[in-house]
């Protein structure tokens, strides 16, 4: 694998031609075999493998051979692009164009950022007292902190993948109002005698590293890591999900979601929301699972809260925030972004 | 030549620490390695990003794993 890797990079650093050869036939390949995964996955399970046709195993591993390949292929090919939009972006940027930001405008601004800017969530701490330090407003600092973990490339990719463009756009609106929101509301609170001293305190000056020139050759390298990183971390938790989401496609009947998770159960949202925010998975475990919830007439915007409170809200995220955040402050985060995700549950279930 | 590695310890802290104690041993520069992993000391240094690279008191790099080329052009 090193050595694969190893030729890719020599190949990437060579002349633009072949790397635009490169490129264009990777797609062309990818495209090809996107389209016939129907067929290969009906023919695996039916004819390679000795399932029957309508049986419920055969049936489950249809869909496991179907979405495994799949949900990976476009992974890699949305990690991809996004690292490449990513390596415009850098944390200092971002605190840069956010520090002295008005209220409502830095909110929309920290949101959107939080999609686009790369940041490793167990730097969370670090740029918070980065951001607050640098004079960014403590709830445009919260927008960002909520958009970037809950608007994600691999949510994205897999919501566009697995459930179709609207649910993806859906998703993407709605994360980002409730981190505007969220954001604005915490700071329209004024909490920010509820910051731990010692942030105050720590008078260090920014540091600053000057930015390496990038080129497009950087760039697509960079994305290429991305791939390698991202999909090389998640694909265990998406195989076990798929597995999750296939074992339900086969086994469990059609419509007996819709009592638990449907519509007309209106505790079915709060109740999703309270299971989902001490849980902590990412998107690629808990989408394909999501998928399958929807197939057996679970309601939309109730699978979307249960989302939405497994990815955005997390014991491990809090418990790092805890560093820097008073009980309070951190009880107020929880408290209105599961408020926001629970309207946006119950939005959904009324207006689809 | 007094090196720090900042960060809390996660999968990306610990590849920069392992690339540059690689870098070391193939130049045979004459090194200190040194790891810190305390947020309120990570914050002290003025990082807003992990994995941070530190030496002799100049930010090297911060919030992504340097490269191996990188790393040996500022160790030598």
């Amino acid at each position: 694998m090193e050595l694969n890797t190893n030729r890719i990079n020599d190949t990437l650093n060579h002349t633009p031609f072949v790397r635009i050869a490169l490129g264009a036939g990777g797609i062309c390949l990818w495209w090809i075999l996107y389209n016939s995964l129907t067929k290969i996955s009906a023919w695996l399970t039916y004819d390679f493998l000795p399932f029957q046709q309508g049986s419920h195993l055969g049936s489950a591993v249809e869909f496991f051979l179907y979405d495994t390949p799949k949900v990976l292929m476009l992974l890699t090919l949305i990690v991809f692009f996004v690292g490449i939009i990513r390596s415009f972006f850098t944390p200092e940027k971002t605190r840069a164009f956010l520090s002295g930001k008005s209220e409502f405008a830095g909110n929309i601004l920290a949101a959107l950022l939080g999609i686009v800017t790369p940041f490793c969530s167990c730097s969370a701490v670090p740029l918070f007292i980065g951001f607050i330090t640098a004079g960014v407003p403590l709830g445009v600092t919260f927008s960002f902190l909520i958009a970037a973990p809950m608007v994600n490339e691999i949510a994205l990719g897999l919501l566009y993948g697995l459930l179709g463009w609207k649910v993806a756009a859906i998703y993407l609106v709605t994360g980002l109002v409730i981190a505007v929101l969220s954001g604005w509301i915490i700071g329209r609170l004024k909490m920010e005698n509820h910051i731990e001293e010692w942030v105050a305190l720590s008078t260090a000056a920014a540091a600053s590293v000057q930015e390496e020139e990038k080129n497009w050759n950087d760039r697509i390298l960079y994305g290429w890591d991305a791939v390698k990183e991202i999909v090389g971390k998640v694909w265990i938790y998406m195989i076990l999900g798929i597995a999750v989401g296939a074992g339900i496609h086969g086994f469990v009947p059609e419509g007996v979601m819709a009592s638990i998770m449907g519509k007309d159960s209106w505790w079915s949202v709060p109740f999703s929301v309270i299971i989902g925010v001490p849980m902590y998975s990412n998107a690629a475990g808990i989408i394909p699972v999501v998928e399958a919830l929807l197939g057996k007439g679970a309601a939309l915007g109730t699978v979307l809260a249960f989302m939405m409170s497994v990815i955005a809200l997390s014991l491990p995220e809090m418990v790092i925030l805890r560093k820097v955040l008073k009980p309070r402050l951190i009880a107020v985060f929880i408290g209105v972004v599961a408020c926001g995700i629970l309207m946006v549950g119950y939005l959904f279930n009324i207006i689809i | 030549m007094e090196i720090k590695v900042l960060g809390p310890g996660c999968a990306k802290c610990k590849k920069t620490e392992k690339l540059i104690l690689q870098v070391i041993n193939e130049t045979c520069v004459d090194a200190n390695v040194e790891k810190v992993t305390d947020m309120m000391d990570i914050a002290s240094y003025g990082v807003f990003g992990t994995p941070a690279v530190i030496i002799d008191n100049n930010v090297k790099c911060m919030g992504k794993v340097p490269k191996k080329d990188q790393i040996k052009a500022w160790l030598i």
